[in-house]
């Protein structure tokens, strides 16, 4: 296995593949997933390519596979997820899977088609048994109201005013012999009612009666399988005129109507027939569903194989049409990206792939030479794989460069534990990444769209070790949600006597006698946690640590550079880059690092001397301030100004030679390699010389093709002949500015462990004040309900604002530490990553694609 | 038994009652041994006193008192757990039987 320290050794290869064993072989590699292909005929459209027709029948699959699927989950039939990775078919067997979709889709569309026909046979007779059901209603109360209103003709307050209708016109003509009296019934959507009523009354001038009920039971839609409300209404009118004119409006009006007897003998005898046939169309359509049931239920077993073999198909074709042809159409040419510890596993497979598909010529793999830089490929398991992620989201490594990755596995969850130094927090954190971790598998298995929790459950592993190293720290700090466990015993006492304390609300209490001389065996003294000057205290420990680890951690930066610099043979760098900027920052800010040692080591309380207690002791920063603007430090009476003697030389000596490795870093590697370039008169010439004879050693592999597939040849790395000096100047310029004041910045940067630390402290201390104190404060029965009150809305909030937003805004910082000021040291990040072809990939793509 | 509360809200349920108990029993004991930490929250540490020994009855009892409270508590939060337990087992077996 390859170490994470660099990527992958990587190499061009040239893939001569037999025209029938290419498919078995690729397929074979696809399984595989260590070869990425690059695209030979890039200027050749997709629909010029060799393949197309594969892949376009490949993708009418596809799109058969989708309705199946479509289909089966309209009817709720739980697909069979049995788990398996069936190999990519053989391409003869590619007919078989198109017949077979080509009959399912085909007997599906017929059955849909069929249902969708009986439906709405179904749905017209049970319209007309409503119609039927509903209009007797009406035609009863007519015949009641007829025989009532004879007597009583001119009522106007009866509402019937067909009664009305047929009394007068029966009186004028003087008998029911010319009265004609027409009717039309129909059915109409219950929402279109009013409008209709009213088109109706305007259009025909109030001379039509309608009469409308409504039907219960929705009823199905048969085009769209929505429930629809509708109404049945009738509508009576005379002569055809009229007749004419409510049809046109029910038509308008989308009614359906339906053809009423008139007399009710023959009425009822339709009523009889509907109902038979309702009930005859009802045990078609139960079968009609059954069938179609069972073609589903029985797709559904193996929509996911097949699914999984049409999308490797496509992979593959997809793969082949980026080979080139050569001239006798017997051998597909391909080139790819591989990794050198690879080689034997992909010969392996390819060999595999031949006597699969029964070849008799084996497959010829052989390397190339190229300019090109290689693809990025750093191999991980899945608990560096968080971390190289994190990496690569600033910026992909350039290839074989020095990845920072590994070292951040330690230093990211320890810079981000710094800030979120809590035992209480960080235990939860530690709990939750330990419950993902041992759930792994059933986790995994279980995918979920929930955009968050796969944010978290990828980094798992992260969350493990920050929850781990934020307990260490709040170890460290003392702090439990913001209370201080006192384990062993704080090693302070009191000095006063009681009437003395009695006497102020608080004491200062002088570490030359009320401390014992030993420090607490684990990080903070308990007793600081009572202590009104805690902050004080803290905020000298805290930002004197950032500034320790911030300087250790760019120091470490710096040096990385040295292994990039000789790995890539820049010797120049190391000389004129390398030490230049390691003295810089070791003379400056080392050097402050070691003050501060200084004065933790030699100020004391009970020291003998005056001029070390710890009234003497000078300020880290002032010092250091004065020392850059060459100033003397400031004389206090009884005290020494400088920690040690001839510190004042020395730092003007420190200062003087980390300024001039400022000019050092500007102007030394431009002037050189002008200087070189005087020298050397014919630097273009060498490197046209070597592109020919590299070409040349290509072209007798493969013929002529290969001045088609040769990549454009770039200028080597590290060729600055050919820039323009100015811009070397700039760009040397740019660099410098950047590293010299980036080291004063990025230092300061550094405080911001400090100043989170605090907030966090503060804020878990403010919540537990505001929130958990007022239910321990309450007296008498209540006090037990309200701290389990209480205590409910502090752990929601602890969990929500502490542990979630803080940790949040904690990581957001070490991110920003580690790209910044910590990969801005030696990286440069412009790399690509090596993106194989592989099944896995392809068909997890598919998957989370086919779901949105 | 009765559904009441759903999936999510019976684990939040759960995963607060087991904080709670194993905290507030935790917190019970350090007031039951009257640490100094935790003298901070005690209700009696605002008053005025005019002697020690007034302040100190005065502390053990609020000392003494709070422990119960945090004890009272524990034990509402295994009625809470018992509660959200049932729930969530309720709850879990519904979704196998969908």
């Amino acid at each position: 296995m390859g170490s994470l320290f660099r990527s992958e050794e990587m190499t061009l290869c040239q893939l001569f593949l037999q025209s029938e064993a290419a498919y078995a072989c690729v397929s074979e590699l696809g399984e595989l997933g260590l070869v990425q292909f690059r695209d030979l005929n890039p200027d050749v459209n997709a629909f010029q390519r060799k393949f197309v027709n594969e892949v376009r029948r490949c993708d009418e699959m596809e799109r058969k596979l989708r309705y199946l699927e479509k289909e089966i989950k309209k009817d709720n039939i739980p697909v069979t997820d049995t788990g398996e990775n069936p190999e990519a078919p053989q391409p003869r067997e590619m007919i078989d899977l198109e017949a077979t979709f080509e009959k399912l889709e085909n007997e599906l569309r017929e059955v849909n088609m069929n249902a969708e026909s009986l439906k709405r046979n179904f749905l017209e007779l049970t319209e007309v048994k409503h119609i039927l059901r509903k209009t007797q209603v009406f035609f009863d109360e007519a015949a009641q109201g007829s025989l009532v209103s004879y007597p009583q003709m001119a009522d106007p307050s009866r509402e019937e005013e067909q009664v009305q209708l047929l009394g007068e016109e029966g009186m004028r003509a003087g008998g029911q012999a010319a009265l004609k009296l027409g009717f039309v019934a129909g059915v109409i959507l219950r929402e279109r009612i009013p409008a209709f009523e009213r088109m109706l009354w305007r259009a025909c001038r109030g001379n039509v009666f309608l009469r409308q009920a409504e039907i219960e039971t929705p009823l199905e839609d048969p085009t769209t399988g929505d429930e629809v409300y509708k109404s049945v209404f009738i509508i009576f009118f005379q002569g055809d005129q009229l007749k004419t004119r409510v049809r046109k409006i029910c038509e308008g009006f989308r009614a359906s109507l339906y053809p009423c007897r008139e007399t009710p003998a023959d009425r009822r005898e339709m009523a009889m027939s509907v109902m038979t046939r309702i009930e005859d169309l009802n045990t078609v359509l139960g079968q009609t569903q059954d069938h179609r049931h069972r073609v589903l239920v029985a797709a559904a077993k193996n929509i996911k194989s097949w699914f999984i073999k049409v999308r490797k198909i496509k992979a593959i074709y997809h793969t082949l049409n980026l080979f080139n042809l050569d001239v006798t159409q017997k051998c597909l040419i391909a080139e790819c990206w591989v990794p050198v510890l690879d080689m034997e596993a992909i010969q392996l497979a390819l060999r595999r792939g031949t006597e699969r598909s029964g070849s008799s010529v084996p497959p010829i793999l052989n390397r190339m030479d190229t300019f090109e830089d290689p693809p990025t490929y750093n191999r991980t398991n899945k608990f560096t794989k968080a971390f190289q992620a994190l990496v690569d989201a600033y910026g992909v490594a350039n290839y074989r460069e020095v990845n920072p990755a590994p070292y951040a596995i330690i230093t990211f969850p320890f810079l981000f534990a710094v800030m979120f130094g809590d035992l209480g927090h960080g235990l939860i954190m530690f709990l939750f990444a330990l419950y993902m971790v041992l759930k792994e598998k059933p986790l995994q298995a279980k995918k979920t769209d929930n955009e968050i929790w796969n944010i978290f459950f990828g980094g798992r592993y992260c969350l493990l070790l920050m929850g781990m190293f934020s307990m260490y720290t709040g170890i460290i700090y003392n702090d439990v949600f913001s209370k201080s466990l006192n384990v062993f015993g704080s090693h302070w006492k009191s000095v006063y006597d009681l009437k003395t304390i009695m006497s102020a609300k608080d004491r200062t209490i002088d570490p030359k006698d009320a401390y014992t001389g030993t420090p607490y065996p684990v990080g903070l003294d308990p007793i600081w946690q009572i202590a009104s000057n805690k902050i004080v205290f803290l905020n000298a420990f805290k930002m004197k640590v950032s500034i320790i680890l911030g300087v250790a951690q760019m120091l470490f930066g710096v040096v990385l550079s040295l292994w990039n610099h000789t790995y890539f043979g820049r010797r120049l760098d190391v000389y004129l880059l390398f030490i230049p900027q390691i003295i810089f920052l070791c003379f400056l800010f080392l050097y402050m690092v070691i003050l501060m040692f200084i004065k933790w080591v030699t100020y004391e309380a009970n020291a003998a001397e005056m001029a070390l207690s710890p009234t003497c002791a000078p300020s880290i920063l002032i010092t250091f301030i004065n020392m850059v603007l060459f100033k003397a430090a400031d004389e206090v009476k009884g005290c020494d100004p400088y920690m040690y003697g001839g510190q004042s030389g020395l730092q003007k000596l420190l200062v003087v030679i980390a300024l001039l490795c400022v000019p050092w870093m500007l102007f030394a590697k431009p002037l050189y390699i002008m200087r070189n370039q005087k020298k050397a008169h014919l630097p273009l010439n060498n490197h046209a010389n070597a592109v020919e004879e590299n070409g040349g050693a290509v072209h007798d592999l493969e013929s002529q093709n290969a001045a088609a597939a040769q990549p454009p040849a770039h200028p080597p790395a590290g060729g600055h002949e050919e820039e323009d000096m100015t811009e070397l100047f700039i760009h040397s310029g740019i660099h410098t500015i950047e590293y010299v004041l980036g080291s004063v910045s990025h230092t300061a940067s550094y405080l911001r462990l400090w100043a989170l630390s605090l907030a966090h402290a503060q804020l878990s201390e403010v919540l537990w004040g505001m929130v958990m104190r007022l239910g321990l404060q309450i007296d008498g029965w209540f006090g037990g309900i309200a701290v389990f009150l209480m205590f409910a809305f502090w752990s929601v909030l602890t969990v929500s604002i502490l542990v979630l937003m803080e940790g949040l805004s904690a990581f957001l910082h070490t991110l920003r530490l580690h790209w910044v000021e910590f990969q801005s040291k030696f990286y440069s990040g412009t790399g690509y990553t090596f993106s194989p072809f592989a099944f896995e990939v392809i068909l997890e793509q598919a998957a989370s694609g086919g779901d949105d | 038994m009765l559904k009441i509360c759903g999936p999510k809200l019976s684990l939040c349920g759960l995963i607060i009652s087991a904080w709670g108990i194993v905290q507030l029993v935790l917190m019970g004991v350090f007031y039951y041994v009257q640490s100094v930490g935790l003298a901070e929250d005690l209700a009696v540490m605002e008053d005025n006193f005019k002697t020690a020994d007034e302040f100190y009855t005065a502390a053990d009892a609020a000392y003494t008192r709070n422990a119960y409270n945090c004890w009272i508590a524990a034990c509402l939060y295994i009625f809470t757990l018992l509660i959200s337990g049932q729930q969530f087992y309720q709850n879990s077996r519904n979704s196998l039987e969908a």
